[in-house]
């Protein structure tokens, strides 16, 4: 038996058409990974039914010779996906049982080029934490413990979605990013996460966190891999408004380009206080690889990006104060029966709720009320603006950005619970790439003396993913970090 | 002009301010596809987007802006080529989303006028704060069962117009000339068709009162009445209230209030502590709604002429009265069939016979113009025949009642009926000079009553079954006899 | 602006979330920490910048057709529902 786990989806491909296995047998392997990786707690729905299924179908592809570019590839799906006829949860008791009879459009793209749902993954409720715990469903444990033995966080809020990935369950996953949630949790478990330009990829089906913001993108072990994902989920959906019309790149081919001559900037404002040693040192190496690749590195400077975090705590919340008003009993699954209408809604709200979610309804709500609007929400739109003009100068002058994809790498669980504002400044280096609606993704470049995986971050002008990629192919190339972690969670 | 009010006190003014919602002409809704059709099964005619389903998002249908651009230039209007949907947010088992996508800051429409008119010399121009685009709600109905409401989402979604008069309004009839005028010109411009029972048109009406040249008064909000003669009597009801509670040195609470035709009254609704915040922001889901100023170049040389401008062609092209253009342009569809049954015809005599005649039956019998038991073809040759004395007034009158029965052509019945006018001077000077003949003593008093020629009037109609041409008989009779 | 119980009712009873005493009591020290830090927002000049409320900023809209394709499925709309009846959602009887 082949060792499924370590090949990528290029490799996989490649061994599909060439008959060494069939779907068949990599989705019982997968399965399999999915059932002794439980104590990992990723998945909330297992679809192995559903994967199974299809997977006769794929290999009937195979045989005809009519494989579509993802056929047979088992990938789990963040829970804020809406899968027809499949379980969405949010990993929110509010959508406990909800059953969406409706599939979204970036999982349908990813079915009708023939990958396979292997199942529905765990992530912070509403998307809304950077660590996963935060789920009704449990906390979700990155692979990769420290090396105080200690159990740490996978990161959040697609903490499931990296996790399955870092552990070899399934061969990719798709996550959604609104302030870091893709970059982040593949920086805590040595896997690659791109959040896709605002407008990439359709919004329709996914369960609203923050609309100006959100944005669904793929976490994968390769960057190739990331590339082929991206290649299928992004197209034009005349269902979302916000969806662009823009020609849609060979993504794949991009990571083939060299860099050499590109210009890539690096903000003075990253040298803040608040990144460990580690991280700094492998900006530095980092540095390094790209000016071997001949690339030039120049330093920039976004001035205002220090208000991102708070001007983000202002905008995401109050949209989700909005998004997460349809929760109220009505129409789906959760309801605390009361005898009057007002109580229904705020027994039901209260229940089904978890604390974080409720603490940024309440923030959403306030910044948004009569008297605060002005002082919060539109003064945190004009900083916003700031912010974007910031960036669009820099890409006046790089064609990419790099630096850190967090100030730390993953902390132990439990240890930032308490403090929701810890929490928040998580974020630091993901927040201001969703307010101006840009691409970014973060590449594992190392380990740090906890033994913990580094992720670097690269952010590239408005509709160009192409120029990351051929950058994060080289980071790759350079660290040839290829590192999995001690699978701990399997019992034999 | 006197609108004011008496009270204990002295004279009171009233002070009104309609809002009214009106339901956009198109086949499907604002931000979904699923049909706005009237009287579907209950749930049938929803979307997951309606449904307010996770992760649904709106699109907008932009036949429904193109309606709003065209009532906006029926209002004069601004048009606003750049304009924001807003979330509107609050809580309510009909509203699945938990907020209803609305216009706030920047709507569609700014400032405009329409003018009501108050006497056939009086008009008045009501001026328009704005227009703006918003989505319906769904339905909940509180008749079904003893403990719960039955939540229907069919209207969910359903594209509306605000449209948001000032206070210019000062009285109950002002108010009802207003809406029927906005009313109106929405159907001239086919973008609402007005029909109130079905809820397409309803009104919101602030009233406050106050003594003449004072400070305004303490509004309440009247929502949501649904008939022209439910807004005259809430109105009345809830100046009078309003009066009374001010003389009787009470507070009146700035509220909205609910109008029940039952009792003729209106009734406070909501409770005082629930202070309304809607927390007003842009819809990130949508885009800033943007057109060039050529789309509404083209959409304004494409307007149909609407009422005042008909109006006035009514009276220079037709020379009719003030009055009779008024009834004729009140609806699109009578001034359509006015003009139809006028073409070629006196347009005097038309208009007279459709004004009176024609509509009295058509109110008798229940009917109205778009159902019209008599075609335009057959009332036009009944003006025709009335137009060239082939049969007089009087006869046409039995023509049209046997019209009313079966749509005949006049024609044909006054041919089948025998009722051709008699002109034939031959003929009637025959008949008259037998009454003469017949009646030495009439002959004998005409002479010195004059008045008297009547009766020889009335004995040559008897002879001829009233046939014959009266102008003819009077001529004759006042050669032979004078 | 200091955050206190009073607000924080008042707040969740704006979103329609009933609060324990406790997470009254809790969640003002967080909105209370989480407010003053945003508030360093205040010290950047924003005068006269216009606010952006999307990132998203391609110049044409795309709008739907007035086309009937949609709806049909009332089984679907009400299938998660906790308490319907004859196609109805049902809820606690409303009273205006």
């Amino acid at each position: 038996m082949k060792e499924f786990s370590t090949l990528s989806i290029k490799e996989t491909i490649s061994s599909l058409k060439n008959k060494d296995f069939s779907v068949s047998e990599l989705i019982d392997f997968h399965i399999s990974s999915m059932e002794n990786g439980r104590e990992l707690n990723a998945f909330i729905t297992e679809t192995s039914d559903i994967a199974r299924k299809k997977a006769i179908v794929c290999d009937q592809n195979y045989s005809k010779g009519e494989d579509k570019p993802l056929e047979g590839i088992p990938i789990g799906i963040k829970d804020m996906f809406c899968t027809k006829g499949v379980k969405t949860t949010a990993s929110s008791k509010m959508l406990e049982n909800f059953i969406p009879p409706y599939e979204s459009t970036v999982t349908q793209n990813l079915w009708d080029d023939g990958a396979i749902l292997l199942g529905k993954l765990n992530n912070d409720e509403f998307a809304m934490g950077s660590s996963n715990e935060t789920s009704f469903f449990g906390e979700v444990k990155n692979p990769w413990k420290n090396s105080m033995d200690n159990f740490t966080v996978p990161g959040g809020s697609s903490g499931g979605s990296a996790t399955s990935v870092a552990a070899g369950i399934g061969l990719a996953s798709l996550g959604t990013d609104t302030g870091g949630s893709i970059r982040q949790p593949a920086s805590f478990t040595g896997t690659v996460g791109l959040k896709p330009t605002y407008g990439r990829c359709s919004r329709w089906g996914i369960i609203a966190f923050a609309s100006s913001l959100d944005q669904a993108g793929p976490i994968t072990k390769t960057v190739r891999d990331c590339a082929l994902l991206l290649n299928s989920i992004c197209s034009y959906d005349p269902k979302d408004s916000t969806s662009s019309q823009k020609k849609i790149p060979d993504f794949e081919k991009a990571t083939d380009e060299s860099i050499k001559g590109m210009k890539i900037g690096i903000p003075k404002e990253y040298e803040a206080d608040g990144i460990s040693e580690d991280i700094i040192e492998y900006i530095e190496k980092g540095k390094e690889w790209l000016v071997e690749s001949g690339a030039e590195i120049i330093e920039i400077s976004l001035p205002h990006i220090k208000y991102a975090l708070p001007c983000y705590y202002i905008i995401a919340p109050a949209e989700a104060s909005s998004n997460l008003a349809r929760y109220d009993g009505v129409k789906f699954t959760h309801r605390v029966d009361a005898e009057n209408i007002i109580d229904m809604y705020e027994e039901t709200r209260s229940q089904g709720f978890g604390d974080e979610v409720k603490r940024r309804i309440m923030i959403g709500t306030y910044v948004l009320s009569s008297g605060y609007y002005d002082a919060y929400y539109l003064k945190a739109q004009k900083v916003r603006a700031m912010i974007s003009q910031d960036f669009k100068e820099a890409f006046s002058k790089v064609d990419a950005i790099y630096g850190p994809s967090t100030p730390s790498t993953a902390f132990e669980l439990g240890d930032k619970k308490k403090d929701p504002l810890e929490m928040y400044l998580n974020d630091v280096f993901t927040v201001p790439v969703n307010l101006a609606g840009l691409p970014a993704m973060s590449v594992p470049v190392g380990l740090d003396k906890k033994n913990l995986p580094i992720g670097m971050q690269l952010i590239g002008n408005s509709f160009n993913e192409e120029s990351i990629l051929s950058i994060a192919s080289c980071i790759e190339k350079s660290a040839k970090f290829d590192l999995n972690p001690n699978r701990w969670w399997i019992n034999e | 002009m006197n609108n004011l009010v008496k009270g204990e006190t002295g004279d009171w003014e009233i002070v009104i301010g309609i809002e009214v919602h009106a339901q956009i002409v198109s086949n499907s809704k604002l931000f979904s596809s699923a049909s706005t059709k009237f009287g579907g099964e209950h749930n049938t005619q929803v979307s997951f987007v309606d449904a307010g389903m996770p992760g649904m998002l709106p699109v907008i249908n932009w036949v429904c802006v193109e309606q709003a651009i065209r009532t906006g230039l029926g209002l004069n209007a601004k048009i606003n080529n750049y304009s924001i949907f807003d979330r509107k947010n609050y809580f309510y088992p009909d509203l699945p989303q938990g907020y209803q996508i609305s216009q706030y800051k920047q709507p569609i429409v700014g400032e405009g006028s329409v003018t009501i008119d108050i006497d056939d010399k009086k008009s008045k121009t009501i001026r328009i704060e704005r227009l703006h685009l918003e989505q319906d709600a769904g339905k909940s109905l509180h008749d079904q069962h003893p403990e719960f409401s039955f939540v229907d989402l069919n209207r969910s979604g359903v594209a509306l117009m605000e449209i948001v008069s000032m206070p210019d309004i000062s009285s109950a009839d002002e108010a009802q000339s207003y809406i029927k005028k906005i009313r109106s010109i929405m159907r001239y411009l086919g973008t609402c068709d007005g029909n109130m029972e079905e809820g397409s048109l309803r009104a919101d009406i602030n009233v406050s009162v106050r003594k003449p040249g004072d400070e305004l008064g303490t509004r309440c909000e009247i929502k949501n009445v649904n008939s022209i003669k439910f807004i005259g009597q809430a109105i009345d009801y809830e100046a009078r209230r309003q009066i009374e509670l001010i003389e009787d040195s009470k507070e009146i609470d700035q509220e909205t209030r609910l109008f029940d035709p039952k009792k003729g009254e209106t009734r406070s609704m909501r409770s005082k502590e629930e202070a309304h915040d809607y927390r007003y922001f842009p819809d990130p889901d949508l885009l800033p709604l943007s057109f060039s100023e050529n789309i509404i170049e083209d959409i304004k040389s494409e307007l149909p002429e609407l009422p005042d401008d008909k109006k006035e062609r009514f009276q220079k092209e037709y020379s009719l009265s003030t009055y009779d253009s008024n009834i004729l342009v009140s609806e699109i569809e009578i001034a359509d069939f006015f003009e139809a049954v006028a073409k070629g015809r006196d347009p005097k005599i038309a208009a007279n016979w459709i004004t009176g005649e024609y509509f009295a039956a058509m109110n008798k019998l229940g009917f109205s113009i778009t159902n019209s038991p008599i075609s335009i073809d057959n009332l036009s040759k009944l003006i025709k025949l009335i137009e060239e004395n082939i049969i007089s007034t009087r006869i046409a009158k039995d023509v049209f009642e046997i019209m009313l029965e079966n749509n005949e052509n006049p024609e044909e019945i006054i041919e089948r009926e025998g009722l051709k006018q008699v002109s034939d001077s031959g003929e009637l000077e025959k008949i008259i000079d037998n009454i003469i003949v017949e009646n030495p003593d009439q002959v004998e008093a005409v002479k010195l009553k004059p008045k008297l020629m009547g009766w020889f009037v009335g004995q040559v109609m008897k002879e001829t079954n009233g046939k014959a041409n009266p102008k003819l008989v009077n001529d004759l009779l006042n050669d032979k006899l004078n | 602006m200091a955050i206190d119980s009073k607000l924080v009712e008042r707040i969740a009873k704006l979103s329609r979330i009933s609060l324990t005493e406790s997470e009254v009591k809790n969640l003002s020290s967080d909105l209370d920490n989480i407010l003053n830090w945003i508030e360093q927002l205040s010290e950047l000049d924003t005068e006269g910048i216009n606010p952006v409320f999307s990132s998203f900023d391609e110049e044409e809209i795309k709008y739907r057709s007035d086309e009937i394709n949609d709806g049909g499925y009332r089984e679907d709309i009400i299938s998660n529902a906790p308490l319907s009846e004859d196609g109805f959602f049902l809820v606690p009887k409303v009273v205006d």
